[in-house]
């Protein structure tokens, strides 16, 4: 069985510079880590290669250093890990970036399964797996929080959706969206990171992307683009009052009464 | 730009709306999606129309039809009694192939956030996601507004030369629609192919999750921020909150301290609260924040510095310090429970 998991380096903190001009993340030069997100899906993907003797890729889509993401993989005990970097990639909407990583992954595949994290603490978005479960032509399940079990060409899992639980089949190939709950990310050993460091990461430049739609690719292949970014309003809405604590608890009794709160 | 032929964009007309549904009602954000819509149609004049995927779905289309749409499109069959990802795309496709709108609206409950990528990529157009304004130019470009990452930036997204142009939109951003008047809704019953029908995915067993009181049902919640000290200093928010019969809330920041649960987390990324009053304690009001809460009835603000963020959109803005006022707002609403 062959597990590709997706995964992203994200910011380490909240604040990070955006380019105001180009209205993208300026990532250079930040504290990192791999989407907390993503490592659930990590975790999902060990524990089927574990139970089911698979083969699982971590693959991703970043600058040279995300490589970094990939070892922290390798030292969780995933197989292998593939970089997709070049500057063409770079300032990719969810539909670019998705293309790129279906790029990615349909040469280094085939996959029985494709495990995305649900969403990352940057973009916020949530839509890349789907994305590439349509670009690859494969169904999804969105918000997985349990994996049961795997029988033929038949994946079982427990899907949450809308107030509801779904127990559910889904013929592979798939791509699995991970809830965060589902799993506990284990930590990597050092055992592994020092084999991984033996290991090989496979880089791919455009270049590696032979018959690749190049237009569909970076900023050019983004069908959304960010116009501009700005600081909203601040313009006081009513006025501010001031005083006394005492005063200004008189004044919020007098509010939730007319509120009728109390 | 794309090395696509260019985008005819009067090919594409008019906005449509994904009905999201709630076991056999409409759920309440398709109401906000359809009031946004109508607003966004006027300046162009164009039509407002809704797609309804599932199965016998009669009393959800009454529900609808009470509203100024010009048409819905119902797809009802068996294949659809369960939320089955890959053929609601495919009737939301077949929807889209055949009506050609230049904007689609889907509400960010799960099923939408799932099926809301797959469509928009099946047209290899742009989606964005968790949008808090819409706003329509005269080109028929759809503008995009939603807070960035961090900070306390906005982003004006535009989709320029894809069609459709999709948007997310989470409940409780938008105000709803009123109904209308005198409706006169279109009702199209649509037929799906057999082999469009045919999902890769089965389901075996469904089980209702026990609804946890959540803040986002709360009327009055009373919001923990950055402006508390210690961990121990929560009690405040917590009595606040109990002698008001209310729930407690909290920002991300505090989430990320561990100081509350994301159940609590009030926010874009937590959750969008419409509460009759909801006061805020020591909160700066961020972007992301204010989107969660900005339709709250009353926005009752306690904050030490008088330039914070979210005296901009408070109904009631308090300067002050939230460890005098609190504990002393706190001892008079039990006195006066007391003395009834």
């Amino acid at each position: 069985m062959k597990i590709a998991v997706c995964i992203k380096q994200v910011p380490a903190f909240s604040e990070v510079m955006m380019d105001p001009v180009k209205g993208i993340l300026l990532r250079e030069g930040t504290s990192v880590r791999i989407n907390p997100y993503d490592l659930t899906a990590v975790e999902a993907a060990l524990q089927l290669k574990e139970r089911y003797n698979g083969l699982t890729t971590a693959i991703t889509m970043g600058p040279k250093s995300a490589k970094e993401a990939l070892i922290t993989c390798l030292s969780m005990g995933v197989d292998e890990g593939v970089l997709l970097t070049d500057p063409i990639f770079a300032g990719a909407d969810v539909y670019a970036t998705s293309y790129t990583l279906t790029a990615g992954l349909s040469r280094s595949g085939p996959f029985d399964i494709i495990i995305c994290g649900k969403k990352t603490t940057d973009g916020d978005t949530g839509q890349v797996g789907p994305a590439i479960a349509e670009h690859l032509g494969i169904p999804h399940v969105y918000n997985v929080t349990h994996l049961d079990g795997v029988e033929g060409r038949f994946i079982s899992l427990t899907q949450m959706i809308d107030s509801q639980y779904l127990t559910i089949k889904v013929r592979m190939p798939c791509v699995l969206v991970i809830s965060k709950e589902a799993f506990i990310p284990r930590l990597p050993s050092l055992k592994l990171k020092l084999a991984a460091k033996k290991k090989e990461i496979r880089i791919m430049t455009v270049d590696d992307l032979e018959g690749a739609n190049l237009s569909k690719l970076g900023m050019e292949g983004s069908p959304t683009h960010v116009d501009r970014i700005y600081t909203p309003d601040r313009s006081l809405k009513e006025q501010v009052l001031t005083g006394h604590s005492d005063e200004l608890v008189d004044r919020l009794i007098g509010l939730l009464k007319d509120h009728k709160v109390i | 730009m794309n090395s696509h032929e260019a985008i005819h964009k009067e090919q594409w007309q008019g906005i449509l709306i994904y009905a999201a549904q709630e076991g056999k009602k409409i759920h309440p954000i398709t109401f906000e999606l359809i009031g946004k819509a109508l607003e966004l149609a006027k300046p162009l004049s164009c039509k407002v129309s809704c797609i309804l995927i599932g199965h016998e779905m009669e009393s959800a289309l009454k529900e609808l039809s009470a509203y100024d749409v010009e048409r819905i499109f119902v797809y009802d069959h068996e294949a659809f009694r369960d939320f089955k990802e890959d053929i609601v795309c495919n009737a939301f496709a077949a929807c889209i192939d055949t009506l050609k709108p230049s904007v689609v609206l889907i509400g960010a409950t799960d099923s939408g956030k799932s099926i809301a990528p797959s469509v928009a990529t099946r047209f290899h157009s742009g989606l964005t996601a968790d949008c808090t304004e819409l706003t329509m130019q005269e080109n028929s470009d759809l503008v995009q507004i939603r807070p960035a990452f961090g900070g306390n930036i906005m982003a004006r997204i535009i989709t320029a030369n894809h069609r459709p142009q999709f948007a997310t939109v989470r409940y409780g951003i938008m105000a709803e629609a009123t109904k209308s008047d005198s409706p006169h809704v279109e009702i199209v019953r649509c037929i799906l192919e057999e082999n469009q029908l045919v999902s890769a995915i089965e389901i075996t067993l469904r089980k209702e999750m026990t609804r946890k009181s959540c803040i986002s049902e709360a009327a009055v919640l009373v919001v923990a921020g950055q402006g508390f000290k210690s961990k121990d200093d929560l009690w405040m928010v917590e009595e606040l909150a109990s002698v008001l019969n209310g729930q407690v809330g909290s920002t991300r920041a505090l989430v990320e301290k561990g100081w509350f649960s994301q159940e609590n987390q009030v926010g874009l990324s937590g959750k969008t609260v419409k509460p009759d009053v909801i006061i805020t304690c020591g909160v700066s009001g961020s972007v992301q924040f204010a989107a969660g809460m900005r339709l709250a009835k009353n926005i009752i603000a306690i904050n030490s510095d008088p330039k914070a963020p979210i005296f901009s959109i408070a109904h009631q803005s308090l300067c002050g310090d939230i460890y005098e006022i609190l504990p002393k707002l706190i001892q008079r609403i039990k006195s006066l429970n007391a003395g009834q």
